[in-house]
C-alpha cells in the first residue's frame, strides 16, 4: 500500500424545507469542498431531507470544552426571569 | 446481531473502579450521552470501536449479496427499488465509521482491519443468495433482525452511535417491507415461484437466528456492555422477540418455519424453538462459511481498485487548492 493521505473529514449541514436553520447532520470524507456537497447529497439527501447544503471541514471548527460545561453554561441557570413564564399576567389582561 | 461478539473490556464491580470510573458509570446510569471529548475509561473506547466498527463492516459487506441480484431483478422497479435499498446500506456504512472515527480511530485503519480478517462482520452475509426469492428473505428476515437490534441502540450510551441509528431506523423499515413484498409477490404467485419463496425462508431461517449472537449463557462480554449501556438487550431476548414477530408474518405467507417443535407457548406467552446450529455459526465467524473469501476478495479487490481514483482525486484537489493560493497571492 502507498502511504497515500486519506481525505480530510467535513461536516455537513442541511437546511430542510420548511426554512429552518441549517442542521448539522453528521460527517464524510472528501477530498475538496465541491467533492463533499456531492457526496452529501447523495449520503444525506436521499430523501429530500434538504434543499441546501453546508459543509465545513471538520479540523476548522472550533468547539467549547466539555470540561468548562460548569462555568460555560450553569451561570443561566439561575436567570429565570429570561422566560416568559417567570412573570404572572391576570387571566383579565387576555393572551399575551 | 451485525455486532454479534463483541469482545468488552472493563470493571463492573464499583470496588474497582477508580474515581473517574465512578463518575462516568453515574453518567451512563443517570441516561446522560457521552461525548466524543468527554472522559471516558480506555475499555468503554476500545470495546465501541470493535462494535461500532464491526456494524459498519456489516452493512458494508452486506451490500454484497443483495448487489448480486441488481443486474438480475425481475423488472426495472424491482431494480430501482433493490439499488435504492443497497444504496441504504452504504450510508448506513458511512454513518457508522464516521461515528467510530470520533473515538480516534481513522476509516481507512477500519478498513484495513476488514481486509485482513482482524477485524468481522456479521456472519449472515456469509451465505449466498441464490434466487429472486432470497432478495425478498434478506429484506424481510435479516432487515428485520437488524430493526430489532438497532432500534433500541438508538438510546445507546455513547452519543454519535446514538445518532447514527436514529438516522439508520428511519431507512430500515423500507428495507423490510420491500422484502417481505418480494415475498408475498413469490408466495402468493406460481407454485413454483412459492417453492422458491420456501426455500429462501428455509435457508435464511437459522442464519437470521444467528444473527443475535450465542445463546446468553456463552455470551461472556454481555453484561459489562449492558452496564456500559452500548448493549440495550440480550441475544436471547432479541432472539425471542424476533421469532415472536415473525411467525406470524411467516403464516401469512402460507409459507412454513423450517422449525418442526416451533410452538406456540400460551404460559410464556412466546414462541418455543429451536435454536440454531451453533457449531455451524462459529465455523462461520472463523472463516469458513460458504461465502466468506468470496466476500472479503470481493472488498479487497474494489479497495484496491479504487486506489488510484482516491489518490487522483486528492492530487486534484491539492492542485486547486495550489492554483487558489497562487491567485489569492496575486491578488493581494
Ligand atoms: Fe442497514
Ligand atoms: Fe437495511
Amino acid at each position: 500500500m502507498t502511504d497515500r493521505k486519506e481525505w480530510p473529514l467535513w461536516e455537513i449541514f442541511i437546511r430542510g424545507q420548511h426554512g429552518l436553520n441549517h442542521r448539522h447532520v453528521g460527517s464524510l470524507h472528501a477530498p475538496d469542498a465541491e467533492m463533499a456537497i456531492r457526496n452529501a447529497r447523495d449520503v444525506y439527501t436521499r430523501r429530500k431531507e434538504g434543499v441546501s447544503i453546508w459543509v465545513v471541514k471538520s479540523s476548522d471548527i472550533a468547539a467549547s470544552s466539555p470540561s468548562e460545561k460548569g462555568p460555560m453554561f450553569d451561570p443561566a441557570e439561575s436567570k429565570v426571569y429570561r422566560h416568559p413564564t417567570f412573570f404572572d399576567i391576570p387571566d383579565e389582561v387576555g393572551h399575551m | 446481531m451485525y455486532a454479534q461478539m463483541v469482545k468488552s473490556e472493563g470493571k463492573t464491580d464499583r470496588a474497582e473502579m477508580s474515581p473517574e470510573e465512578r463518575a462516568f458509570q453515574d453518567r451512563i446510569d443517570a441516561n446522560e450521552k457521552i461525548e466524543p471529548k468527554d472522559w471516558m475509561p480506555d475499555g468503554y473506547r476500545k470495546t465501541l470501536i470493535r462494535q461500532i466498527g464491526q456494524h459498519a463492516h456489516s452493512e458494508i459487506v452486506g451490500q454484497l449479496p443483495e448487489g448480486n441480484w441488481i443486474t438480475r431483478a425481475p423488472t426495472l422497479e424491482r431494480k430501482q427499488i433493490l439499488l435504492a435499498k443497497v444504496q441504504d446500506e452504504a450510508g448506513h456504512g458511512l454513518y457508522l465509521y464516521c461515528a467510530a472515527e470520533t473515538l480516534g480511530v481513522s476509516r481507512d485503519e477500519l478498513f484495513e482491519k476488514l481486509h485482513s480478517g482482524a477485524m468481522k462482520y456479521s456472519s449472515i452475509f456469509n451465505y449466498p443468495t441464490l434466487t429472486w426469492a432470497d432478495m425478498g428473505a434478506v429484506g424481510w428476515l435479516v432487515d428485520g433482525a437488524a430493526i430489532m437490534n438497532q432500534v433500541p441502540l438508538q438510546r445507546t450510551s455513547y452519543g454519535p452511535y446514538a445518532r447514527a441509528m436514529v438516522r439508520i431506523c428511519k431507512e430500515e423499515s423500507f428495507h423490510q417491507r420491500q422484502g417481505y413484498a418480494v415475498m408475498m409477490r413469490m408466495a402468493f404467485g406460481t407454485p413454483e415461484q412459492k417453492e422458491m419463496a420456501q426455500d429462501a425462508l428455509n435457508r435464511f431461517w437459522y442464519p437470521s437466528l444467528m444473527m443475535f449472537g450465542p445463546s446468553d449463557k456463552d455470551s461472556v462480554h454481555s453484561a459489562q456492555s449492558m452496564a456500559w449501556r452500548i448493549k440495550m438487550n440480550t441475544n436471547d431476548e432479541l432472539r425471542q422477540k424476533f421469532v415472536d414477530e415473525t411467525v406470524p408474518q411467516a403464516e401469512y405467507l402460507g409459507l412454513t418455519v423450517p422449525d418442526e417443535t416451533l410452538k406456540w407457548n400460551e404460559e410464556r406467552g412466546h414462541y418455543d424453538f429451536a435454536e440454531p446450529d451453533w457449531e455451524e455459526f462459529f465455523e462461520v465467524l472463523k472463516g469458513n462459511g460458504p461465502c466468506n473469501d468470496e466476500r472479503l476478495a470481493a472488498r479487497r479487490k474494489a479497495w484496491d481498485d479504487g486506489e488510484w481514483f482516491r489518490e487522483g482525486l486528492s492530487a486534484y484537489a491539492d492542485k486547486a487548492a495550489a492554483r487558489r493560493a497562487a491567485s489569492d497571492l496575486a491578488a493581494e
